[in-house]
């Protein structure tokens, strides 16, 4: 004898709001959503129309160069962040196998849109983060936003980006913004509040106006926890390229779809070894730099 | 730039999120205690009032948790009060709006912290130019006027290195030239020597009674060790529980303490190194005999002059050299060593 034979109904099986209703709402909810995205058409295209303007601009200069002006402007930038030789050179040996394996151009691709939604990323996270830090209440506000842009499935915030921008490029984009915010706002506002109040207490004590305080100490303090948000979005950004392919976003992430898709072992692993390649020439630049920013901190009295 | 009084009139700090309300109790004289058990408020500073001179060394004394570091925040802000007024040249700090206290703190007050609070990613050249900084004076001239006090501190060379780079007691001389670089009337200084070990830390008392026999700025200083009060104080507060209990020089300090707290703080102190000659002085009566003693000499200073002479009278004179008084070793001798029979308190304390 079941549980349930002796329990009232009610309490037995969980009396779920009827279909019919469930139905009217969602109906009701994907209309007027899709109502409301037909009615500012117009405006979504033209906030649209400068990201789409600035992704075309790097895509096409990436792909377009010759690739060993590329190489070398990019070991160039390896080298300027990190000071070291170690670093350069891998950097350098990892696109040339990138290279040698036909991957050349998908990767151009997808590096310009990791750098786009990276810059994004640092535009918009940083002022918020700063924000959440000035603010308890605006970081009680922002903290659980953070919480569902994190947890959420990426494949279920594809649909309303879908819905709003349709397929292409910027909604790929935005989404992979979107995936790629939270650490640094986080990091940012963690830097920030984790500023020894006693050298903020200085600068009161000098008279320095918020915004000298910000410029001259609390960004300054918190740049290395806010190095690591923009290591850690960079890192986020180039997993979420893969899943960003899938509304339309080109690169090496299409290569791995399409691999999923049919099957091919050795050109998905491929591909996903490219991501791993630009990943830790990127990881070890923006490392080696934000450890070079914190060169006053090394050097301790004996 | 002439320095002024800074007068602090009936303040209170009560520490809570209905600070405003608990007032009135205070001041009708609720306890500390009282107040924290039954309101859950704690009380910081009660009833201070205090006249510190202009031009001079305030020394507020205390232990921690005496409300010492809260009042010498009053002064410039830092922590705004529940109750009182401070006044530095006929205004009053804490009805200042938000501009005009930014710029009270940039132009008048300069402060030095107990853990330094030096900004780590900047060389001591950059931290020593921030208060110019944030003045907006130009970079050539800031950079001039602080090399200035950075060599004035003993730390020509170390301008470009790092706070991280130096010890202790060289990041506080760093501190003390970014304060004095600002050139402000009031030199706020909390607790400035107490996390530099003993010998530096009289070191650095010497540097701060040196450039103040030329600057003359209002000085404001913040210790729990009394013996570091008598040598720089001209005026000294003895704080406890947020509650002044004796004010006044530090000689009157030592020689009636006004409860047996002072006399358990006093009973170790140097006596021969803070009362001064005019104090066992007496009436000049026929000749000046023995050597001469200037007046406002320690004990101790006098003692050597008339070893030195051999001699067990002596006569002081002012500062133009006039006999004023007479001085015999044995009186002297009395006062330096402890307290009399008589001395009631002490011995209580010590008991």
């Amino acid at each position: 004898m079941a549980l349930c034979d002796v329990v009232p109904t009610l309490l037995c099986k969980f009396p779920a709001i009827d279909e019919g209703t469930i139905r009217v709402v969602r109906k009701t909810i994907d209309e007027n959503f899709k109502a409301l995205v037909r009615a500012y058409a117009n405006v979504i295209d033209v906030v649209v129309a400068p990201l789409q303007w600035f992704l075309n601009l790097l895509e096409r200069s990436f792909t377009g160069a010759p690739w060993i002006l590329v190489l070398a402007i990019l070991m160039a930038l390896v080298f300027a962040a990190s000071r070291s030789l170690r670093i350069t050179l891998g950097a350098g040996l990892a696109m040339v196998a990138i290279g040698l394996l036909g991957l050349w151009n998908d990767t151009m691709i997808t590096l310009a849109i990791v750098t786009v939604s990276t810059l994004l990323a640092i535009l918009i996270g940083i002022p918020i983060g700063i924000a959440m830090a000035r603010s308890d209440r605006a970081q009680g506000v922002v903290n659980p936003v953070l919480d569902v842009m994190q947890t959420m499935p990426s494949f279920v915030y594809l649909i309303p980006v879908v819905m709003i921008f349709g397929i292409g490029k910027v909604p790929g984009l935005i989404s992979v913004v979107i995936y790629a915010l939270p650490p640094m706002i986080r990091l940012t506002n963690l830097g920030i509040r984790l500023v020894d109040k006693e050298v903020l207490e200085a600068a009161d004590a000098f008279g320095s106006s918020p915004w000298q305080k910000l410029k001259n100490v609390q960004i300054p303090l918190a740049l290395p926890t806010i190095m690591a948000g923009i290591n850690q979005t960079i890192m986020m950004a180039l997993a979420m390229v893969v899943i960003a392919s899938m509304v339309g976003v080109g690169g090496l992430g299409r290569n791995v779809l399409q691999a999923i898709n049919n099957q091919f072992f050795t050109i998905g692993f491929l591909n996903g070894f490219a991501l791993v390649g630009i990943a830790i020439i990127f990881d070890r630049a923006s490392q080696a730099y934000g450890r070079r920013l914190q060169k006053h901190s090394e050097v301790v009295h004996g | 730039m002439a320095s002024h009084a800074i007068e602090i009139r009936n303040l209170y700090k009560i520490f809570g999120p209905r600070a405003a309300s608990h007032i009135e109790a205070v001041k009708a004289g609720i306890g500390k205690a009282e107040l924290n058990a039954e309101h859950g408020h704690v009380l910081g500073l009660k009833d201070i009032n205090i006249s510190m001179p202009a031009g001079a060394v305030m020394v507020v004394m205390g232990l921690s948790g005496s409300g010492k570091s809260t009042l010498i925040r009053h002064i410039n802000r830092l922590i705004d009060p529940t109750a009182g007024e401070v006044l530095y040249d006929g205004v009053d700090i804490c009805r200042m709006n938000e501009r005009d206290l930014r710029e009270f703190r940039r132009h008048k007050t300069a402060m030095v912290f107990q853990k330094f609070a030096l900004l780590p990613h900047r060389t001591i050249l950059e931290n020593t130019c921030y208060g110019l900084e944030i003045q907006g004076v130009p970079s050539v001239e800031r950079r001039r006027r602080a090399m200035g006090w950075i060599e004035r501190v003993g730390l020509a060379g170390f301008e470009n290195h790092y706070p991280n780079q130096l010890s202790g007691g060289m990041q506080q001389r760093v501190g003390l030239a970014r304060a004095l670089t600002n050139d402000a009337e009031i030199l706020l200084m909390d607790e400035a020597y107490s996390a530099l070990d003993p010998l530096i830390r009289v070191d650095m008392q010497t540097v701060l009674l040196d450039l103040q026999k030329e600057l003359k700025k209002t000085v404001v200083f913040i210790t729990h060790d009394l013996d570091e009060a008598l040598r720089l104080g001209d005026k000294i507060a003895i704080l406890r529980d947020g509650e002044v209990i004796q004010q006044g020089s530090g000689q009157d300090i030592v020689r009636c303490p006004a409860d047996d707290y002072i006399a358990a703080f006093v009973k170790e102190v140097n006596r021969s190194r803070v009362i001064r000659v005019e104090t066992v002085m007496t009436p000049l009566v026929g000749l000046a005999e023995g050597p001469p003693i200037a007046q406002g000499s320690v004990l101790e200073a006098a003692a050597r002059q008339m070893s030195g002479h051999r001699v067990s009278v002596a006569h002081v004179v002012d500062a133009s050299g006039r006999p004023v008084g007479r001085v015999e070793l044995s009186a002297m001798v009395g006062a330096m060593v402890s307290p009399g029979e008589q001395d009631g308190p002490r011995r209580a304390a010590a008991e």
